[in-house]
């Protein structure tokens, strides 16, 4: 691999195919109710995104990566909840002005980590600093007492659980189980449309390109290869005079923030946040979409994200009974047989043979020589 | 938040929440006993916990009806055959996992996570085709219902009484096993070190086999327990398997006593809570304390000093 390059050639093809495939042949193909969904499947592509660097790179498992795209989701629903509820909305509630649920829940007055969210600056700066913020201060927290692989995981999973209960029982302030419903207006422009949704659509894949190119860089910097290292040996980069917990609160704060900017999609795209987005479950089936691309493969994440969820909505619409075994068999097939995911598969077993007709022998890409069955994470 | 309340109804509080808690810290235990020898030992994430926890359930379920409709006579006992009978199923489903999925993965333990979350819904989707998606609850015979009255104010349901002394008998069982056997000595000598424990003679993969299914029969059994206390569903175990992990964690992952103490602080202090707020907000700062508390001492409570 050569140094300080953005993209070997055949990443920049697959990055191009990517691009045509869901800029092009997507948006023809299908209907705006399919587009909505493809838009919803992708929010979670950039939590998968973040994973890749995070796990796939960094050898941190995190399983509440719900929670940061939760907290996103979260900012940028507030924001849109607030607009919804204007005076004018709101007359019919005995307090006009403050959201519908609060309403119900007796609270008379806007509480004050509600008042900023009036403001777009604010909200957009929220949904990236929030997360990031918080992201830090677990990852600070962890990382510098050198915890890690499975310890981090299940306290990432608790604060998940948290995080849940929280929103659920705090339903005054939160909405509840419910979650922020009846989303309109994005300054004063309607968000549910068609045309608006089509507009979303092609904002989000703009915002996915920029973050795979974010992941691009990080990954062909130094630095992503000082993570492949640490990740392989930690101790040895420890010894060489890298602070690896100051690369790793970098990963995890990266897909984190990954995480947020995809929930306040979310909110967008979809028009309503709740928590269900942001417990235990949906976390583990975000990992479970990374692991289906490919935890090595920046462009796996977004084609398993795809694919796990068609396959979702399609098995669950005709066989609701059959969803979990597939589900379930997934994962443990993806483990057993294919730790490398799609692009595994890609890289082992199809590449080579268009090479072959093409009679041409590419160099081998990025995943196949840092694969992950021999380079576990020594505990 | 005491105003409202005189010493001595205090003191009945305290005491009844104090209860409730120890229930809670029965469930605790049993679940985390298991959990403490598949995960503090073998280091193997066992996301499907719970679900050979509720295997154990609606076994214990299929007996109580077995006896209610062939062997009413000997109603009153069936527990004792349910609970052997939940510790066999649980068992071999786990000696069978472990053949299948399990020792392919030792050395990756963060895959095993994901390798048993997948196994723990499909278990989850069986349960539901099998059982249906209604919770069972079963029949308790007639000398298990009822509580006792201790002083006028306090009272303490028997159902209780009869986990908390299944949950010290097991405890010494699992102690007695791990610490005085000399299979416990093998356990721990593949622990410690899997290649000098292959070397002196120990057949590794078969002692891996049998303390998998050793945690997960324990599992079994904490779900027969459950029955008395709870009704059982085909999801009911994912609501305690974070809960558990965090037991095990807090009290340190290799310690059997470090895991009692973590089960009895965590569920004292929820139930305590509990009872001055609401329950969502009592598990939030529980839970917020063990992280907390985790944060500053990763290690948790008891840490074994092993060089790794």
């Amino acid at each position: 691999m050569n140094d300080s390059r953005f993209a070997t050639r055949s990443e920049l093809i697959g990055i191009l195919v990517l691009a045509v495939f869901l800029v092009v042949i997507l948006p023809l193909c299908l209907d705006v109710f399919r587009l909505n969904l493809v838009a919803k499947y992708l929010t979670y592509a950039f939590v998968a995104l973040g994973l890749v660097i995070c796990w796939g790179y960094g050898g941190i498992l995190s399983l509440g990566q719900g929670v940061f795209f939760g907290l996103g989701g979260y900012c940028m629903a507030m924001f849109l909840k607030l607009e919804a509820s204007s005076v004018e909305n709101t007359k019919i509630q005995s307090t006009p002005g403050i959201p519908d649920f609060m309403d119900w829940n007796q609270i008379t007055a806007l509480p004050f980590f509600w008042k900023p969210f009036h403001s777009l600056t604010f909200t957009i700066l929220a949904v990236i600093l929030v997360p990031g913020i918080f992201a830090l201060i677990i990852g600070a927290a962890m990382f510098k007492r050198r915890v890690g692989g499975t310890y981090f995981a299940i306290i990432t999973q608790a604060v998940a659980a948290i995080l849940t209960i929280l929103i659920v029982g705090q339903q005054g302030y939160t909405g509840g189980i419910n979650g922020m419903t009846d989303l309109r207006t994005l300054k004063g422009w309607d968000i549910r449309p068609d045309h608006a949704k089509v507009v979303l659509y092609f904002f989000e894949v703009g915002l996915l390109f920029a973050c795979i190119c974010i992941a691009q860089l990080v990954r062909h910097s130094k630095l992503g290869r000082i993570l492949v290292a640490m990740r392989d040996q930690e101790d040895r980069v420890r010894f060489s005079g890298y602070s690896v917990a100051n690369f790793k609160i970098f990963a995890f704060c990266i897909a984190a923030i990954f995480a947020a900017i995809g929930g306040a999609m979310f909110a967008l795209n979809v028009g309503f946040m709740s928590p269900s987005f942001v417990g235990i479950v949906p976390s583990i089936e975000m990992v479970i979409y990374t692991a289906v691309g490919g935890r090595l493969s920046i462009l796996g994440a977004v084609y398993g994200t795809l694919l796990v969820n068609f396959a979702k909505t399609s098995l669950s619409e005709s066989f609701p009974e059959l969803w979990l075994f597939g589900l379930g068999g997934l994962f443990i097939a993806v483990v057993l047989a294919f730790p490398n995911g799609l692009a595994g598969i890609w890289g082992d077993y199809v590449q080579p043979r268009i090479g072959k007709l093409m009679g041409t022998r590419k160099p081998k890409a990025g995943w196949t020589d840092n694969s992950v069955a021999d380079g576990a994470p020594a505990e | 938040m005491f105003g409202d309340y005189s010493i001595g109804d205090l003191g009945s509080i305290f005491v009844m929440q104090g209860f409730a808690g120890l229930i809670l810290f029965s469930v605790y235990v049993l679940m985390a006993l298991g959990l403490a020898i598949i995960f503090g030992q073998m280091g193997v994430i066992n996301m499907a916990h719970g679900e050979f926890m509720i295997l154990g359930a609606y076994v214990t379920w299929m007996t109580s009806n077995f006896f209610q409709s062939y062997l009413p006579s000997l109603f009153s006992g069936y527990f004792f055959l349910a609970m052997i009978l939940a510790f066999l199923a649980s068992g071999a489903l786990g000696m069978l996992v472990e053949w299948v999925l399990i020792r392919h993965l030792y050395k990756r333990p963060l895959d095993t996570l994901l390798a048993t979350w997948g196994l723990s819904l499909m278990l989850q989707q069986a349960y539901r085709s099998i059982f249906g998606a209604r919770e069972v609850g079963v029949e308790l015979p007639q000398w298990m219902l009822g509580s006792l009255h201790v002083t006028d104010s306090i009272e303490v349901p028997i159902n209780g009484v009869f986990v908390m002394g299944l949950t010290v008998l097991i405890t010494i069982g699992v102690a007695y096993i791990m610490f005085r056997s000399r299979w416990g000595r093998q356990v721990r000598a593949v622990v410690q070190n899997r290649i000098m424990a292959g070397a002196v003679g120990i057949n590794t993969a078969k002692v891996d086999r049998y303390t998998f299914a050793l945690g997960c029969g324990i599992a079994g059994v904490a779900g027969s327990a459950f029955t008395m206390i709870g009704s059982t569903g085909p999801t009911s175990g994912q609501l305690y398997i974070v809960d558990t992990f965090l037991v095990v964690v807090f009290g340190g992952a290799a310690s059997l006593l470090g895991t009692i103490a973590s089960a009895f602080s965590i569920s004292q202090t929820q139930s305590t809570l509990e009872f001055f707020m609401s329950g969502s907000m009592a598990k939030v700062l529980t839970l917020l304390a063990v992280v907390g508390i985790l944060m500053l001492r990763p290690q948790g409570l008891f840490a074994l000093k092993v060089r790794k």
